[in-house]
């Protein structure tokens, strides 16, 4: 049983093979009145060889999501594939899935390089093979100096690096991350961030990486599927998931937004006309996967995706400066609409400062064709 | 005073280092102030009496208890030897020895007993809710609030020829005759195994509660079956539990004299019971000496090796 677990050999995947298939996965816990439901009907396909990453605030399931990935929790309902094989029922042993602990948890009565082997060790691989790999995944995380240490003596990232030689070494077909990062300070975070994306490239296993942090996940995810009270709420690559959010949970918990009621008047193939509160009326993108029905909508709009300009007659919205916060790289303004509702404008800094507004000015605001968002709810 | 302030101001390690040491001094003062009476209790109730368990070891015996002031290695030569009555000559006699083997092999036995089924039971309550590991914490210790010997003679009254598990038994039709544990070898190592259980659950209770169970995960992770996890990295981890609980119980155990004399019926004696005798009906002091004294050297030597076998490794992630 041990020699055939998992023997894989990093590949070059076709294009949208799906590693992982979640189908339909509910998961419990407690019964009766207090029964929580960590996981609600979560669907989701994980592609050969993506930096995929789930993300949401705390509690919002994606760790047990993990969990049931990993097969340290059961689900109460649906099923998981890997590679076209269920294994919904399989023990976590028995899975070619390794972890990268929030914590770390390597081992304190081993060494760094016994960390290292334990995996290959319990597949019953020869001790040569076991050498070599260690020896080759202590230099692939750059910590070869201290193989013969104990994971008590080296600082928190060399533990983070021993973790991640622990759990790439037998070579898993999926390499999943509880929050791996986020016990470092912020240098070591930024560079274990680059260190993790080439780790990903060199080896082509597939990742899984769970965040709360939502920079982390539009740094390095190549897809991101966003959670919140066990659903997920969007799938998309970084772009899409920023640019087009489809729900206003995600909107919100990515970057800073303007919401705007707005009117829908006609749409058609994905592209919308929407009448602001100004009156203004402009082309709007559609949520993908939702349909629409003219009438009342809320729509978004991204700070940096609006300018400000002096030009009255041919802004879009007008409003009152009411603060402006200088932040070096750019400025933010925030303003008082006409209508009432606050909005908020990031606009690149210049050397010469010219385009600078001040506080108290009325002001136009000027939108590109495909600045505005439709969204679903 | 001018003087010393100029020294102050120029040398100011120099009276720094000369504050720091009385400080030093004062501390270390206190710390012996403050050991002294646990000193005096173990001087005065542990060495003392050693002292003079050594004195009279080497003394002869008095023909009614007591020793007479005379220096004599008989005690000691007796534990191994008989004296013929016709011509004083010395014939190896291992009956004591015997005594110490079975006295051994109980005493181990009773150990690996209690680790085998301590050993789930502390797993068991570490992996409580902690707000429920306390309740079975007491428990545990329920045992405690009843005498030794009364509940050693409960045991008794369980196991024996017309006691509750034989009655039992005999009621239900699984047995015609009742079965004989009494005063048998098995009645008192379950005795012992009864009376020194607590004392293996409770320190590995105590290492495997501050065990991270995370590792545990971990090992299934990277494809460890369960027996692989227990051996690789609950056990390791455990160690110093394990350690601790096997001399709690092998070192009463090996002297235990209250379990042996009422559950053996005097006919499997064990060293407490012999050393007992020798102030008792053997009226035989200084004997009773040498043997405490032997048993003493017996399980300095045991737990040196022992020590010296599991002692590296626990030393390794203490």
């Amino acid at each position: 049983m041990h020699g055939q677990a998992p023997s894989i050999a990093p590949r070059v995947a076709a294009a949208g093979e799906a590693a992982i298939s979640i189908e339909r996965v509910s998961k419990s816990f407690g019964g009766g009145e207090d029964i929580v439901r960590a996981v609600d009907d979560v669907s989701l396909a994980i592609r050969k060889n993506e930096f995929f990453t789930l993300l949401g605030p705390s509690g919002c399931g994606k760790t047990t999501l993990l969990r049931l990935i990993a097969g340290f929790e059961h689900p109460t309902r649906g099923r998981l594939l890997l590679d076209g094989q269920d294994i919904s029922a399989l023990p976590p042993f028995k899975r070619p899935v390794n972890t990268v602990f929030q914590n770390y948890a390597l081992f304190p009565h081993m060494t760094v390089a016994q960390n290292i082997g334990f995996g290959l060790e319990m597949l019953g691989k020869p001790r040569a093979e076991i050498s070599a790999t260690v020896d080759r995944m202590l230099k692939l995380v750059r910590m070869e100096e201290l193989k013969n240490r104990r994971t008590s003596q080296i600082s928190g990232g060399q533990q983070q690096r021993v973790a991640l030689a622990r759990a790439l070494a037998p070579q898993p077909k999926v390499l999943l991350l509880d929050e791996p990062l986020s016990a470092l300070d912020f240098k070591l975070r930024k560079d274990m961030q680059i260190e993790l994306k080439r780790l990903q490239h060199e080896t082509g296993i597939t990742f899984v990486f769970v965040t709360h942090d939502q920079e982390e996940a539009l740094t390095m995810s190549d897809r991101i599927a966003v959670m919140n009270k066990g659903k997920v709420l969007q799938i998309g690559s970084p772009r899409d998931i920023y640019d087009r959010p489809a729900e206003r949970f995600v909107a919100n918990f990515i970057g800073d937004t303007n919401f705007l009621d707005a009117e829908l008047e006609s749409f058609a193939s994905g592209i919308g006309t929407v009448r602001l509160p100004s009156g203004a009326r402009m082309n709007a993108s559609l949520p993908v996967d939702a349909a629409v029905s003219n009438g009342k909508v809320s729509v978004v709009v991204r700070p940096e995706h609006a300018r400000l300009t002096r030009d009255l007659a041919s802004a879009a919205l007008k409003g009152k400066l009411d603060t402006v916060v200088y932040f070096g790289t750019d400025t933010h303004y925030h303003l008082k609409l006409a209508s009432g509702e606050p909005f908020m404008v990031r606009q690149q800094n210049t050397r010469d400062g010219a385009a600078a507004f001040a506080a108290g000015e009325d002001v136009g605001i000027t939108l590109s064709d495909n600045a505005v968002q439709v969204l679903r709810d | 005073m001018a003087e010393t302030t100029f020294s102050a101001g120029l040398l100011p390690d120099d009276n720094a280092e000369h504050v720091a040491r009385a400080a030093e001094q004062a501390s270390v003062r206190t710390r012996w102030a403050l050991s002294l009476p646990s000193l005096l209790i173990i001087g005065i109730f542990g060495i003392v009496p050693l002292l003079v368990i050594v004195v009279y070891s080497f003394l002869g015996a008095a023909a009614y208890g007591g020793v007479e002031w005379r220096f004599s290695t008989d005690a000691y030569v007796g534990f191994l030897f008989q004296k013929d009555i016709f011509d004083d000559t010395l014939h190896f006699a291992p009956d004591y020895l015997q005594i110490y083997l079975r006295s051994f092999l109980f005493a181990l036995g009773t150990t690996a007993i209690c680790l085998l089924l301590g050993f789930p039971t502390a797993y068991f309550m570490a992996t409580r809710p902690p707000a429920q590991r306390n309740y079975w914490v007491l428990l545990i210790t329920i045992p405690f609030w009843s005498n030794l010997l009364v509940r050693t003679l409960a045991v008794m009254l369980i196991i024996r020829d017309e006691g509750l598990l034989n009655d039992g038994l005999i009621w239900a039709g699984a047995i015609q005759k009742p079965v004989i544990m009494l005063y048998t070898n098995f009645s008192i190592v379950l005795g012992l195994f009864y009376s020194y259980l607590p004392f293996m659950i409770l320190p590995l209770y105590a290492s495997l509660e501050k065990m991270d169970f995370r590792l545990v995960e971990a090992g299934f992770d990277l494809y460890a079956t369960r027996g692989k996890v227990l051996r690789r990295i609950i056990m390791p981890l455990a160690l110093p539990g394990i350690v601790a609980g096997c001399m709690l119980v092998f070192i009463p155990a090996l002297g235990a004299y209250v379990t042996p004399l009422i559950l053996g019926g005097g006919t499997h004696l064990m060293i407490g019971d012999l050393i007992g005798q020798q102030f008792g009906s053997g009226r035989n002091w200084p004997f009773g000496c040498a043997q405490a004294l032997i048993l003493m050297a017996f399980v300095l030597v045991t737990l040196t090796l022992y020590v010296r076998l599991s002692g590296g490794k626990v030393q390794q992630h203490g």
